[in-house]
């Protein structure tokens, strides 16, 4: 009797363990996701934003791809964003500057926050952004407007595949900069 | 009302006897072939996998319906007693695994096809939104929303409802025949799906995320589909229509957009140069306002509880016109109120806002003008 | 009940002596009837929503309920059907069963089971309160996907979410009881391998259950921290993904389906046998079976994904694994088809709905097997066609399953026989109206109709005015059932204690009706020819 009591509480605590053990499974789904999609590029976002280093050595090849520019704005924010050139044709390797204009037509100072998106999504583990301005927020006084730079690269490696990339950032406010600080900024 | 019920019966009648003639089978019980080869693939592989699957239920079910009629106790009063067989159960592990091969490789061969979003002719980027989508076509770099255009009437069965109920627009996605077209979809705010059966094309709109499809249309003219994810209230009332030209037509129809856009910036500017009367304004707004914003604030402007707040005598409305008039134009985050800076011309949104600032008797005697709005965009 | 209150305390009012019977009860058959009842009374109320859908899309154009509300019935109607209906019902027939099958005197943790039941009133006292609040019910679907649940929902989200919470709790605490009292209280001699099939298939739903309703309030948790504490898990603009929320959803999802299937295979592997009056056909398979089926359903939840942008490589995968579930499925059919073969079968109330299980089941598997071809997938994803799919699963799959259940265990509980008139009726109106009402769904899908719509276009007249029909019938037909299950339980023909000539197992050896304590001494096991003749 005492041995299938033992049993019993072995068993109960084994299985409350496996109960807990799956919440905490659910939670650890959020960077085991992050980290799936950037081995496979799904959804054509690097979740770690982080800035590519500058090459040592420049590789350049002959091959020219397209790789188009767009621009979403988020519901509430009074800001007219677009990229300054649509597209460009670029050569695999070569480095080069474009960049988004913001402007800020509201009446008061408003943050915002790009978050990129590229298809198709396996190159977005092709495209090396060096400087762009989804790294941080953006704050603008009321009427004030900029050119954002990004400055990027596109691997050698690109799937043979592939001819042409788009880039979109969907542009979103952030309600209180100080206070809140998005999970992806602080990456 | 028997009327009613013997029209729908004779109605129904008839349209059974029709969905067994062979020609109206596929409109009303099958999938359509579409006009895309790919959409005629996926016709040849869902009627594969429907052979197959009456196949074995004919087998299985006659196995089943055979044993109950003979060896029920009246006819057959000694039950056998074998229970177990490892044969049998190979052989029924292994055949259903050759078949399920059988099927996965023309699956797998056109899903590969499918996917190949490579090289494509002409990309448009599909934005839904709470229950629109805005078309852009990214070469020519223009764009505009799509609305549904049944009436309200229709749905609220007081007028006949018309042949292509809720499946109408007022601008229609135009595409060329046979071009490689790359469809992009993103969202404003929830989760939509593009879907036209046609060319078998479904694909969700996630809000932040693009997407891919594609397809190369064979044929000319009018398609028509719906939003398959549930994003709301007017779910339902969110179809898409497809204009398909042939590629001259096409081209020609792009200049004629083109030159549209330039002729209604002259209109703009004409507009915003002339001072409107509050009469004019009232009644360009209550158009405005009926075909956009009813929907969820009602006509009467009372609202739907706190998710649709009401207008006559809401804060916005009866606040500071600086603040309403950027309510309108940047929508507000995290809710459902969009941003119609984007989908409404200086006029319209001048009216609409005066509308919303002196109907339902908010009546503060204030007027916005065209420029007003031009200077704050 | 014929159960008498042996340990009610005398000199109490009858409704205080009542209450704390029902209250306090930790005996394993009041608890199970007070779970079947839960199930039966919110099978009356998510029906009733299924009528108001039903009758909104008699005609095309917005006759009854407004887009909201509609949108609302829809999504009560399926949180209602899938955590109020099913699961109860399976957990009350576990708890009713188990022990009696297993021959033990009760649950493992008898107080423990007395609070997982008690915790499901207040569940769904909370879920469909929301109906009444400031803003309406939770209107996103059952699937309750983000951002529509999270930055659009309702105020009443917040009910659902701690309404889901309190359900997920009570699955949990049931299934580890479940679990334990398999592994422990089992009568000597009775080997895993010697279990009837039903305590079985449990064992296996209950580990899906402690594995995937865990991951559930997980992913309700976020959406709450995403909704009030500036998380942002399936908020782009914050770095997160709406599309997480779907993995992380139907990571749950998948398996639940199988949580709602699995206790039916194992009733029907009850019931088929003793009706045939030839022992079940491939025991050990149907056992390997299962196993595999619940394994798999861990691994394909990507096939509700397949239109958000998957890569090609995940969408192969997930196309051949779901295509792979449809194996050991087969192998199932396969063995009640053998079953059966030259048996020498009656059929009884319990054995036409399990054969109508068998059938209608096996036909939802087809269409759930042509919906895992990825590219024709893409035509029927979100269309009526899914909806016809997994209500062929569910009604004629988990709820023909229950039925034919309470048929042919209802004589052990009461004592007295059903009215097997009434109950051929009531599965020969059933079966009619289940085809009626589910099959041209079929059709609508194929030809166009999204699911979750309020309103649709005229091509799909006539096959919804046939489905509403359809579903009326199905409506009434459970008033029927209601009936006749009170009928029994107030009297009717005696029952002996085997109740079915050849049916086998410990529960059949205990008189009828079940006295409330039974197996305090162990019984004998394998069970002798002569203990079935001591009536």
């Amino acid at each position: 009797m005492t041995e299938r009591r033992n049993n019993q509480r072995k068993h109960i605590v084994l299985l409350s363990a496996l109960a807990v053990g799956m919440v905490g499974f659910s939670f650890a789904m959020v960077p085991l996701y992050a980290i799936f999609c950037e081995v496979v590029g799904l959804n054509g976002k690097k979740y770690e934003q982080e800035i590519s280093a500058e090459p040592a050595v420049l590789q350049v090849s002959e091959r020219e791809v397209t790789i188009q520019f767009l621009a979403q704005v988020g519901r509430g924010m009074p800001w007219e964003f677009r990229p300054t050139e649509p597209k460009l044709k670029v050569r695999l390797g070569e480095i080069h500057l474009t960049s988004y204009y913001a402007r800020n037509r509201a009446d008061q100072t408003v943050t915002g926050q790009a978050v990129p998106s590229v298809s198709p999504a396996y190159a977005a583990n092709f495209l090396h952004k060096l400087e762009c301005f989804c790294f941080t927020q953006q704050q603008l006084a009321a009427g004030e407007d900029q050119q954002m730079a990004l400055r990027f690269y596109i691997d050698v490696e690109l799937p043979e595949d592939i001819s042409m990339l788009t880039l979109s950032y969907s542009l979103f406010p952030v309600p209180d900069a100080e206070v809140a600080s998005p999970t992806l900024a602080s990456n | 009302m028997t009327s009613i019920i013997n029209r729908r019966c004779r109605g129904l009648i008839v349209s059974i006897l029709l969905a067994f003639s062979n020609t109206a089978f596929a409109a009303v019980m099958d999938l359509r072939p579409g006009v895309t080869d790919i959409s005629r693939r996926i016709l040849e592989l869902h009627h594969l996998s429907l052979a197959i699957c009456v196949a074995m239920g004919i087998l299985v079910f006659g196995t089943m319906f055979y044993s109950m009629y003979a060896h029920r106790r009246s006819k057959h009063p000694k039950p056998a007693d074998f229970h177990e067989s490892l044969l049998v159960e190979i052989i029924w592990t292994a055949v259903p695994i050759l078949i399920l091969i059988g099927l996965a490789i023309p699956a797998t061969s056109a899903l590969r096809e499918i996917e190949d979003n490579s090289n494509p002719d002409l990309s448009i980027l599909i934005t839904g939104s709470q229950w629109k989508w805005h078309y852009q076509y990214l070469e020519a770099d223009f764009g505009y929303y799509s609305n549904m255009s049944t009436p309200a009437e229709q749905i609220n069965n007081l007028e006949t409802k018309g042949r292509n109920y809720i499946l109408e627009v007022d601008n229609a996605l135009v595409l060329p025949t046979n071009k490689k077209v790359r469809f992009l979809t993103t969202s404003d705010d929830v989760i939509h799906a593009w879907w036209v059966p046609d060319f078998a094309v479904k694909q969700d709109a996630i809000p932040g995320y693009i997407n891919e499809a594609w397809a190369r249309i064979e044929v000319p003219g009018l398609f028509r589909g719906q939003c398959a994810e549930l994003c709301g209230k007017d779910h339902a009332y969110m179809p898409i229509e497809v204009e398909v030209l042939p590629e001259e037509e096409f081209d020609q129809w792009i200049l004629d957009q083109l030159l549209a856009i330039e002729l209604a910036s002259g209109q703009a500017v004409a507009d915003r140069a002339k001072t409107w009367t509050m009469a004019e304004l009232m009644d360009i707004g209550q158009t405005v306002f009926i075909d956009n914003c009813a929907t969820c604030h009602e006509a009467d402007g009372s609202g739907q509880g706190s998710t649709y707040p009401a207008l006559a005598g809401g804060e916005i409305p009866t606040g500071p016109m600086p603040t309403h008039i950027e309510r309108v134009m940047s929508g507000a985050v995290d809710t459902e109120m969009q941003a119609w800076a984007p989908q409404l011309s200086d006029l319209e949104l001048a009216s609409v806002i005066t509308y919303e600032r002196n109907a339902f008797g908010n009546d503060l005697g204030d007027i916005v003008q065209p420029l007003t709005i031009f200077e704050s965009r | 009940m014929a159960v008498t209150a042996d340990h009610a305390i005398p000199n109490r009012s009858p409704l205080i002596a009542f209450l704390s019977r029902w209250l306090l009860t930790t005996n394993h058959k009041e608890i199970g009837t007070l779970y079947l009842c839960l199930s039966f009374t919110l099978f009356f109320i998510a029906g009733a929503m299924a009528m108001v859908i039903r009758l909104e899309l008699f005609q095309p154009g917005i006759q009854f309920a407004e887009p909201l509300f509609y949108n609302q019935m829809v999504t009560m109607h399926g949180l209602l059907m899938v955590f109020g209906v099913v699961m109860p019902g399976f957990v009350g027939l576990a708890n009713w069963l188990i022990p009696m099958m297993i021959g033990a005197p009760d649950m493992a943790l008898p107080r423990l089971n007395n609070f997982s039941f008690w915790i499901l009133p207040f569940a769904f006292t909370l879920l469909i309160s929301s109906l009444f609040m400031e803003g309406g019910a939770p209107n996103f679907g059952w699937t309750f996907y983000a951002p529509l649940s999270t930055t659009y929902g309702p105020p009443s989200t917040d009910f659902f979410i701690i309404g889901v919470h309190l359900m997920g709790i009570s699955s949990v605490l049931g299934a580890i009881n479940i679990i334990v009292t398999i592994f422990n209280l089992r009568v000597e001699g009775m080997t895993l391998m010697k279990m009837p099939l039903f305590v079985w298939t449990w064992l296996i739903t209950a580990f899906l259950l402690v594995m995937v309703m865990p991951v559930l309030a997980g992913a309700v948790t976020m959406m709450l921290t995403d909704r009030h504490f500036d998380t942002s898990f399936f908020s782009a603009v914050g770095g997160g993904d709406p599309v997480l929320f779907q993995h992380v959803f139907w990571f749950f999802g998948h398996p639940e389906v199988y949580i709602l299937i699995l206790p039916g295979f194992g009733i029907a592997s009850q019931i088929i046998p003793t009706f045939a009056r030839k022992r079940l056909f491939g025991y050990h398979s149907m056992v390997y079976a299962t196993i595999s089926i619940a394994v798999l359903s861990f691994v394909v939840w990507g096939h509700h994904m397949f239109t958000t942008g998957m890569p090609l490589a995940a969408e192969l995968f997930v196309m051949y694994a779901t295509m792979m579930i449809a194996v050991p499925t087969g192998v199932k059919v396969f063995n009640w088809v053998a079953t059966m073969w030259r048996g020498s079968m009656t059929f009884e109330t319990p054995m036409l709905f399990a054969i109508g299980f068998v059938i209608l089941f096996t036909i939802g598997g087809f269409s759930g097997l042509m919906l895992a071809l990825v590219p024709v997938d893409f035509q029927y994803h979100d269309t009526f066609f899914v909806v016809a799919h997994f209500h062929y699963v569910l009604y004629p799959g988990a709820i023909f399953g229950i039925m034919s259940a309470v048929y042919y265990w209802l004589p052990k509980w009461t004592g007295n026989m059903y009215d097997e008139r009434l109950g051929k009726l009531h599965f020969w109106t059933a079966i009619i109206a289940v085809n009626m009402t589910f099959f041209p769904m079929h059709f609508l899908g194929l030809a166009g109709m999204p699911r979750r719509i309020v309103d649709y276009s005229l091509q799909f007249a006539d096959f919804n005015m046939v489905t509403s029909i359809g579903a009326g019938m199905l409506g009434l037909t459970q008033l029927l059932f209601l009936y006749i299950v009170v009928k029994c339980i107030r009297g009717g023909e005696k029952a002996t204690s085997r109740v079915w000539d050849s049916a086998e197992g410990l529960e059949w050896t205990i008189p009828s009706p079940a006295p409330l304590h039974t197996f305090s001494t162990p019984p004998q096991f394998p069970i002798p020819e002569k203990v079935y003749q001591h009536d």
